[in-house]
């Protein structure tokens, strides 16, 4: 008997506190959903039907433009650098988190948050004042016929730096959650170390990092401060999308730098259509969920 | 899971980094002859129009197709990134003292880079005008009128923006003549000035989008050409200009950046571009695109007669040089620092 009033009595008091008045609960809910569509699906909503004002050959017109595809081709370059790239470290990294223990680990682990606290601009700068013509190694580079900054390696260097944490946060809880209990087993059973990583610890961890491929993924190509201060903003060349938006709106042409940002706002869409659908099918698989 | 799947997965991994390898070798193997020209904020379209006609007329005189690429911003921020590495082939500035801190801070441009092209190699004249709302319901006629309560000023800030510093030389001016020449009422009338800017932004573009599409502000202190074009971008019924009793001669100069046309072998195509500026063909572009042309013969008539003769400042007869005016304005510590504090 004294076991269930321990467990009725949180229970009771768990109710209390979702029993407020039905209107009070409505007005909440209004509220919620009220600042929600002011703040978030009002400006999505806008970018489309401010991309499409001028109709759709406008819009297509715009997509259409060499500045706009080549800006279009040179982000899904940059992202096809970034996120493999991390995604590899991240694996390294929560590998190494996860199944050592190692002294001056949990600064590594801070560390590899930095690009989350760090503002942008910041590291954009950074990069500029390390690879500049002016700056620590930039005239090494530029001897040897390297370009860094305001070219493409820049670009790729920015955009993997502010994208470095995303793989790499999902996967250390995950590995550290599932412990080594699988791995041990296939060791025993004789397997070699790259066996044992490829079909047990691989498919152990893939919808985590698939999840945090997409958040990284989608990071790489929305980058605007950080690919700012390296870009150099060459139409044509060293225009990503985002900046492309800038550069349309600083020329007048609204409609273009809608229908190009409709791009990126679709972009995020499948995002977190596809997030979610990580989300629902395969939650036990995902740190996000295993924290709660 | 099975073996299988994970296989599956590693082949596709594998496919994506293929992908991005040939993204990569199609991304550098389009070599063709480009210039970079590097210019400030308000050009966009007057060099969107030069490089059609150059591109053609380039390929029509020798046979070679030549890929023109441009970057706009603020003028000075756009120097500190060639000083820093952009492979400008030309630069295409606000003003001179930002083409002088190329050539001094690297030494990618000659010294006397001033003196190699016609007319202190600015191929385009401009002045400040002022913009208002249409019936200039503020009633603003001249500089005087931008001092007054209530009256609220959209200007660019002098430290970032080349353009900033030409409307803060041509208001400067006009309180010196007003006051003749007393400095303490010239600056409390600079200083009144600034008091009524409620958003200084970084570059003369942002201030017209400040102005003109996001509604803040009674009067526009802009280039004539940036004026005109909001005119033409928002039509004619919102906007009045206004040309005040004196405004100040305003030379965007040009240059070749001599390291970086050495290294990219463009140094012909690069000077051809300059020199290109002053033939009368580049000309009538110029003065359809709203700048001041200095060649006139080939100039449209009717492009013409809309720049008004107002008495306008000069630089150097005026300010003792760029240099002068620099030390005492625009340094840190000079008159704008001392006169500007940010509205609260």
């Amino acid at each position: 008997m004294v076991e269930s009033t321990i467990f009725r009595e949180p229970m009771k008091r768990d109710r209390d506190v979702a029993d407020e008045r039905p209107l009070v609960r409505r007005l909440l809910i209004a509220l919620t959903v009220g600042l929600m569509a002011i703040f978030f699906f009002t400006p999505v909503a806008l970018v489309f039907v401010e991309a499409f004002r001028k109709g759709a050959p406008a819009f297509l017109n715009a997509l259409g433009d060499p500045d706009t595809q080549s800006a279009i081709r040179l982000t899904l370059l940059v992202a096809a650098i970034a996120v493999p790239i991390n995604a590899l470290f991240g694996v390294a990294a929560a590998w190494a988190a996860a199944r050592f223990q190692f002294p001056g680990k949990s600064i590594l682990i801070t560390l590899i948050d930095l690009p989350f606290s760090v503002s942008p601009v910041v590291a954009g700068l950074s990069y500029v004042v390390l690879f500049g013509s002016r700056g620590y190694f930039g005239p090494w580079f530029a001897a040897h016929g390297i370009p860094v900054v305001f070219a493409l390696p820049g670009i790729a260097l920015a955009t993997t730096f502010v994208t470095f944490p995303f793989v790499a946060r999902e996967l250390i809880p995950l590995m550290q959650q599932q412990g080594v209990d699988d791995e041990e087993a296939a060791l025993t059973l004789g397997a070699s170390p790259w066996r044992m990583f490829f079909t047990v610890t691989l498919p152990n961890i893939k919808w985590g990092l698939l999840y945090g491929i997409l958040l990284c993924n989608a990071r790489a190509m929305g980058e605007f401060g950080a690919v700012a201060a390296v870009s150099g903003r060459i139409r044509g060349e060293t225009n990503t999308l985002p900046l492309h938006v800038e550069v349309l709106y600083g020329g007048f042409d609204l409609a273009g730098a809608f229908a190009v940002a409709s791009i990126l706002a679709g972009l995020a869409l499948v995002t977190l259509i596809v997030k979610t659908i990580l989300e629902w099918r395969h939650a036990d698989e995902l740190a996000i969920s295993r924290r709660r | 899971m099975s073996n299988s799947s994970s296989r599956l997965y590693l082949h596709r991994l594998l496919a994506a980094a293929a992908f991005a390898f040939c993204f990569f070798i199609v991304f550098f193997a389009r070599a063709e002859t480009a210039l970079l020209n590097v210019s400030y904020d308000p050009t966009r379209e007057l060099y969107k129009a030069i490089n059609q006609k150059f591109a053609a007329e380039w390929k029509r005189q020798t046979g070679e197709t030549i890929a023109l690429k441009a970057s706009h911003g603020g003028s000075g921020g756009q120097a500190r990134a060639v000083i820093d590495g952009l492979k400008a082939d030309v630069v295409t500035l606000a003003l001179a003292p930002d083409i002088d801190a190329i050539a001094t801070q690297t030494g990618k441009i000659k010294a006397d880079w001033q003196k190699r092209l016609p007319n202190n190699s600015s191929p385009y004249l401009s002045t400040i005008v002022l913009l208002v709302r249409k019936g200039n319901p503020k009633a603003i006629k001249d500089w005087d009128d931008l001092v007054k309560p209530g009256v609220a000023v959209v200007t660019p800030n002098p430290k970032t923006s080349g353009g900033a510093r030409w409307n803060y030389l041509a208001a400067w001016g006009f309180a010196q003549k007003k006051f003749s020449g007393d400095e303490g009422k010239t600056t409390d009338f600079i200083k009144a000035l600034f008091k009524n800017a409620p958003v200084l932004d970084t570059g003369a573009r942002g201030s017209t989008l400040t102005f003109a599409q996001r509604g803040i502000g009674d009067v526009l202190i802009a280039w004539e050409n940036e004026a005109f074009l909001a005119f033409e971008e928002f039509g004619a019924d919102k906007f009045e200009i206004v040309f005040p009793s004196q405004s100040i001669l305003a030379e965007p100069p040009v240059a070749v950046v001599d390291a970086n046309v050495d290294a990219n072998g463009t140094r012909k195509q690069a000077e051809a571009y300059l020199d290109y500026l002053y033939t009368p063909e580049a000309q009538k572009i110029i003065a359809k695109n709203y700048y001041r042309p200095i060649h006139t013969e080939a100039v449209d008539p009717e492009d013409l007669k809309r720049f008004p003769k107002i008495p306008l400042l000069e630089i150097d007869r005026d300010f003792g040089g760029w240099n002068a005016a620099h030390a005492k304005h625009f340094v840190n510590g000079g008159t704008f620092d001392q006169i500007y504090t940010p509205a609260k």
